[in-house]
């Protein structure tokens, strides 16, 4: 493994043979999100989703050149980007979808909203279309009990949702 | 046919109009607007907004706010329930102790829950002015909202309090030349359930995996980054300015004959009734009225069961409804006041496919700490998917009364695993007969499969 300062202040990670660079904003960022806590360590969860918002997903390079942007092992930076269910460990696709798939939304016909939607997309949860424009995924209970069955593209939350209304909404992002 | 896009954007709404509400009556709704717009510092501040910091770092000691709040007997309304006054007399504290931390429980994930998005939304310099209080009580020299990383609405809306706040002074040092001084973080999660279990938030705010610690210590004595660290819920710090603004004897008043809880609760409601959505009452009201005021169950079905608080609470029945919702009347039927947002189901929902949905969210949100839940949780999802298949054994009903049991309290790490087993053991106690209808096959002499851990 190997870390060199570039002129932009970036850290570049050498890892398998695949170069992975932190973006020098990216950095900045990291190091500021760094300052509101007693420990680097606690700046992670944000710094994956730094990277996340540059990239769309956090690729195995990131993990070492987080973990030296914060001062702490690539181990402990390992072990949370795969512990919480935001942080994407493989490419998604350009608009997220996160389908409530808990108790309110479920006795609200969420099924038939999943089902709408997987074949609409043609995709299960946890898979992205062809096109590369959607990704399909569970979410906890997003606090939208009001007006479910509900759903999440990207920052919008949407309820109820009925799958009539499917085609309509996926429409809006392209 | 298909409707407009706007139409579906969730919007976070309460049910009563500005003229129901009453500073008197409704503490932690009164100021908000009708349009349900963000109210922020200037409409706030026009409002009676941080007139209760104002009063309390001038006039008051910390002390005088621990008592003041023991005696409105705020509970805590994350779902727990405690006292936040007794809470708060046990934070470590003393000259030669570092000041610790204050941080906001604003991770609202349990499923049937959607209260504090509604304050933090509309109302973000009540957290604020809350916390600073809170701050103040426990002598915490900063603050964090640990906000679900969905609530991104939510997010918006504090970030731009939390910087009118600090450039008004209410933040940072010498809080209203009072000396006092505290400053707040925004901190968002990147999922999981179990970050709302207060050691469990700890851990991910320190940046680690979010698995629970043990207690003692409790956070108050040794929190974040081992400094004295006091978690409380979004609703229950709104609450405190009004109390300090109005007094505990004001606060017990609201609440009146109907609870010995003071205060009001945001009361909601979910699932198939006509008029669904959230109320500021009184706490203690009947759960009948507050059906009424979501219009009974919707057209052609009836009522079969309730859950009073979220998904780790236990069913009741439509007779139930006549009860009081306060904590300690709930516990006296077997369940849990909770978050008090009601989930309803009808008699043309099945309990098991309800049941084989709560407990798959349960196994998927396990944090993997211990046994009975990492283990037992998937265990118990693959019968409820037999029975639900009408594929069950003879003796499975048992089997999964015995796993609610090894995952009770007292049994496990943390509270999730008996979180997960109240609404089962409930659900059979009630309604045993629709799990026996799932039952088709004689017991084998063992169970051959695996544990299918990533069907869940």
């Amino acid at each position: 493994m190997k870390t060199e300062e570039t002129p932009s202040n970036a850290v570049t990670i050498a890892t398998d043979g695949h170069g992975f660079v932190l973006h020098g904003d990216d950095l900045e960022a990291i190091r500021h999100e760094r300052d509101h806590y007693e420990q680097a360590q606690a700046a992670c969860i944000e710094a994956l989703k730094i990277v996340q918002r540059r990239h769309g997903w956090v690729p195995d390079g990131a993990i070492p050149a987080i973990a030296d942007a914060l001062g702490v092992t690539p181990a402990s930076v390992e072990g949370v980007a795969t512990f919480y269910s935001l942080v994407f460990r493989q490419p998604v696709g350009r608009h997220v979808i996160l389908v409530c798939d808990s108790s309110s939304c479920f006795l609200t016909d969420y099924e038939a909203l999943r089902e709408a939607l997987s074949q609409r997309l043609g995709i299960d949860f946890g898979q992205t279309t062809d096109d590369g424009r959607f990704t399909l995924l569970p979410v906890c209970c997003l606090g939208a009990c009001d007006r479910g069955p509900a759903l999440m593209i990207d920052d919008d939350t949407y309820g109820p949702v009925h799958p009539d209304d499917v085609d309509v909404l996926l429409e809006a992002y392209s | 046919m298909s409707r407009d896009l706007p139409r579906l954007r969730y919007h976070s709404q309460l049910r009563q109009s500005a003229h129901e509400r009453r500073e008197e009556t409704h503490p932690l709704t009164w100021r908000m607007r009708d349009d349900g717009q963000p109210v922020f510092l200037e409409e706030y501040s026009k409002k009676d907004g941080y007139a209760a910091v104002k009063h309390v770092l001038n006039e008051l000691s910390g002390k005088d706010v621990i008592e003041q709040m023991k005696t409105a007997n705020v509970r805590g309304r994350g779902g727990a329930g405690f006292s936040a006054g007794v809470k708060w007399s046990l934070t470590m504290q003393g000259g030669d102790l570092p000041r610790g931390y204050l941080v906001c429980n604003a991770d609202e994930m349990e499923p049937g829950t959607f209260k504090d998005r509604l304050i933090m939304e509309q109302m973000p310099h009540l957290l604020i002015e809350g916390m600073i209080l809170g701050a103040y009580a426990n002598n915490s020299r900063f603050g964090y909202i640990f906000l679900r990383g969905e609530y991104v609405e939510s997010a918006r809306a504090l970030q731009r309090a939390i910087e009118e706040a600090r450039a008004a002074g209410w933040l940072g040092d010498n809080i209203a030349g009072s000396g006092f001084d505290f400053d707040i973080a925004l901190h968002t999660g990147a999922g999981r359930y179990i970050c709302g279990e207060e050691t469990a938030l700890i851990n991910s705010l320190e940046g680690k995996r979010a698995n629970p610690r043990a207690k003692p210590p409790f956070p108050g004595q040794s929190g974040a980054w081992g400094k004295p660290t006091v978690v409380n819920n979004v609703e229950t710090l709104c609450n405190t300015p009004a109390v300090m603004r109005h007094g505990a004897e004001w606060f017990q008043g609201i609440s009146g004959d109907l609870s010995d809880d003071g205060g009001t609760k945001l009361y909601g409601v979910s699932g198939r009734v006509k008029r669904t959505g959230l109320w500021e009452l009184p706490i203690g009201t009947p759960g009948e009225e507050i059906m009424d005021l979501a219009g009974g169950v919707v057209e052609g079905q009836s009522l079969k069961a309730w859950l009073p608080g979220g998904g780790s609470t236990g069913f009741l029945l439509p007779e139930h409804l006549k009860l009081g919702l306060d904590f300690d009347t709930i516990g006296k039927e077997g369940s849990r006041l909770g978050t008090g947002l009601l989930t309803v189901v009808t008699d043309q929902q099945s309990m098991v496919s309800l049941m084989r949905n709560l407990e798959a969210f349960f196994a998927r949100e396990s944090c993997g700490w211990c046994t009975p839940c990492r283990d037992g949780l998937p265990w118990t999802v693959k019968i409820l998917q037999a029975l639900e298949r009408g594929e069950g054994e003879e003796g499975d009903i048992e089997l999964l009364e015995k796993l609610a049991d090894d995952q009770g309290p007292g049994k496990t790490f943390c509270a999730h695993a008996p979180g997960a087993a109240m609404p089962l053991s409930s659900a059979i106690k009630y309604f045993r007969d629709e799990f026996e209808a799932g039952v088709s096959h004689p017991r084998r002499e063992a169970h051959a499969d695996p544990i299918p851990v990533g069907e869940v």
